[in-house]
């Protein structure tokens, strides 16, 4: 059954390029393609997933060129959650899309693109490969960000091309760095050759490629591009890529900082954890204080990302088991509440028209789904048990009591109450205080934003979705955690 | 330090080329330029690449006998990288021309002056 794994990749692109040539026929056909797709997608990653769980690590040579000449997929637990949690949020996204936009099939063969990018990063063993997805995953982003309709969309998808190509080519250079040490691009490989290698040479790949991905998963001071682009893209877009992009990136980091440079590296080289610890940090503290100061709510969501990715990169500097499991589960604890509020938002904003933070005050009297569901969501993110978000902190906050790096427990407690900070605010406006009748304003709200009819069924259902899931899937987490056990354990050894 | 200077040279050439582009993105008030930053910054790692692959003395990698020849596999990788490059400067062009259409110049500030005034 291993023969599932390039299907992961392949089956995305095949529809990508099924829209875009349908796309000449019927021009609405786009969402179909995608949602057949999507299933399918899905199907195969669940598969995987029980395969992965049960049996153990799957590996696939591609084109039959032995490892380590040739380009190996390899899945694992980590590999298989990484993939089901992009096949769900992209069927969810889709739901919501049909009636939000924006329509065409050109959006959906890219919307497919990235679905492909995101997958190949996830499934590939290879180094380079990675890069190549990694590019792929930025240029489906950047042209998804640029679909909006104005010219706001086009010059923040411009500065996050800039930026995101800066991060992927320092990604590349350390790259070359660990091929000219080693001679070869296989992780694995790459992971039993480096301890013969030139110290410096590892080090110099280790920060490149550390800093590249930094960009993209947007770690404070490197994550300027990420709030223009999440509040100029489309509102779909901006959950799609707030849920996925940063998320699988942060993966990449975890994958390459444990099977590539591996445990005892990050562990004899202090220079290197200060690095990821000081990124953590500053970006726990500063991203909410950012989030805080913010009048746009998605501006503020985007902040919000700089903060929780914080967390993700102290839990893989800790690096215990209890620490990387936590970061594993906020990687998927984030995705569905970031993508969630984001859709959430979207929703509110076409119910009414909200897109200020003071243009919130009473909302849950006009739409009472779309608040419910932020509501939830929000306390979510803060990590109120017994949700996802809680659970994600708790690993994390327990591995580093256990491993006494107690500078950084105070700063993850503390995380919660700015968390606090910024979504307390929305959900006092929301629920207690009366609607701010202000007849002036009132056309200007409604002539900029959508009517009340632009809102579809789909929107409400990936939305209430998204809630659920999010506490629902904090009671499964301890099972999935237990499972999740020995893929960690074999990563560290 | 001469030595290493005569020595490494495809190197200093490609960090001198990773520094102007670096310059370029930031400096420049016209987004082109900006593209053409990127470009000369991706240029730079190419060159890296390819410089680790020299052998001295080396010829192109076909089997004839035995002398040495020049490492394949950073030239292949390469020759992928230039097109994600093709590729990206593309998107970005497309990107360009909306902008110009939007807010009909291409200089920074003067964006921010027509969007302040929005």
């Amino acid at each position: 059954m291993s023969d599932l794994a390039p299907l992961t990749v392949a089956v995305p692109i095949l529809a990508s390029v099924v829209a875009l040539l349908a796309g000449l026929v019927r021009s609405r056909s786009g969402w179909a393609v995608a949602l057949v797709a999507s299933v399918a997608q899905l199907a195969i990653a669940l598969q995987l997933a029980a395969i992965a769980f049960s049996e153990g690590t799957i590996r696939y040579v591609v084109g039959g060129f032995e490892v380590p000449y040739g380009i190996e997929l390899v899945v694992d637990g980590l590999t298989a959650t990484m993939l089901a949690l992009v096949a769900v949020v992209s069927l969810g996204v889709l739901a919501y899309a049909r009636r939000a936009g924006p329509r065409g099939n050109p959006f959906y063969a890219v919307y497919l693109l990235l679905v492909a990018g995101l997958s190949g990063m996830s499934v590939t063993g290879d180094l380079f490969n990675m890069y190549v997805f990694l590019e792929i995953t930025g240029l489906a982003a950047y042209v998804l960000v640029a679909s909006g309709d104005r010219g706001r969309s086009a010059l923040a998808a411009l500065k996050y091309l800039l930026v995101g190509t800066v991060g992927a080519s320092l990604f590349l250079l350390g790259i070359g760095y660990a091929y000219i040490d080693t001679g070869t691009l296989n992780m694995v490989d790459i992971g039993s050759k480096l301890g013969d290698a030139d110290p410096v040479l590892v080090h110099g790949a280790f920060a490149l490629i550390v800093v590249g991905l930094f960009i993209k998963v947007a770690v404070f001071p490197l994550h300027t591009w990420q709030p223009d682009a999440y509040a100029g893209a489309p509102d779909s877009v901006s959950a799609f890529i707030s849920a996925l992009v940063s998320t699988v990136a942060a993966y990449a980091l975890l994958r390459i900082v444990y099977t590539v440079f591996g445990a005892g590296f990050v562990d004899a080289n202090e220079l290197g954890t200060a690095i990821l610890v000081a990124g953590a940090t500053v970006s726990i503290v500063v991203g909410s204080l950012l989030a805080v100061s913010q009048s746009e709510v998605k501006r503020m969501l985007a902040y919000s990302s700089v903060s929780q990715f914080g967390l993700v990169v102290a839990g893989i500097a800790i690096g215990n088991v209890t620490a990387l499991t936590g970061a594993v589960v906020h990687l998927v604890g984030h995705a569905i509440m970031k993508g969630g509020l984001f859709l959430t938002a979207g929703l509110l904003a076409s119910e009414t028209g909200a897109r200020r933070v003071d243009e919130f005050e009473g909302l849950v009297q006009k739409s009472p789904v779309g608040a419910g569901a932020f509501a939830v969501l929000a306390f979510a993110m803060v990590g109120v048990p017994p949700t996802i978000g809680f659970a994600g902190k708790w690993y994390i906050a327990v591995g580093a009591a256990e491993s006494g790096s107690w500078a950084l427990l105070a700063v993850i407690v503390a995380s919660t109450l700015l968390t606090l900070a910024y979504f307390a605010r929305l959900v006092e406006r929301m629920f207690f205080r009366e609607p701010s009748v202000d007849p002036a304003a009132e056309p200007v709200a409604d002539g900029g934003a959508e009517t009340p009819e632009s809102v579809s069924a789909g929107m409400y259902v990936s939305v209430v979705a998204a809630a659920v899931l999010a506490v629902a899937l904090g009671f499964a987490v301890f099972g999935y955690g237990e499972h999740l056990q020995p893929t960690i354990e074999a990563l560290l050894s | 330090m001469i030595d290493i200077l005569v020595t490494r040279d495809y190197y200093f050439a490609a960090f001198l080329l990773l520094g102007i582009g670096t310059y370029v993105m930031i400096a420049s008030q016209n987004l082109v330029k900006k593209v053409i930053g990127m470009n000369l910054f991706q240029t730079g790692i190419f060159l890296f690449f390819i410089a680790s692959a020299y052998v001295e003395g080396g010829t192109s990698p076909v089997l004839t006998g035995s002398e040495p020849f020049v490492s394949p596999l950073p030239h292949v990788l390469i020759l992928t990288a230039i097109v994600v490059g093709v590729a990206l400067t593309a998107v970005a062009l497309g990107m360009i021309v909306r902008i110009y259409a939007e807010y009909g110049t291409l200089t920074e500030d003067t964006i921010e002056e027509v969007r302040g005034s929005e």
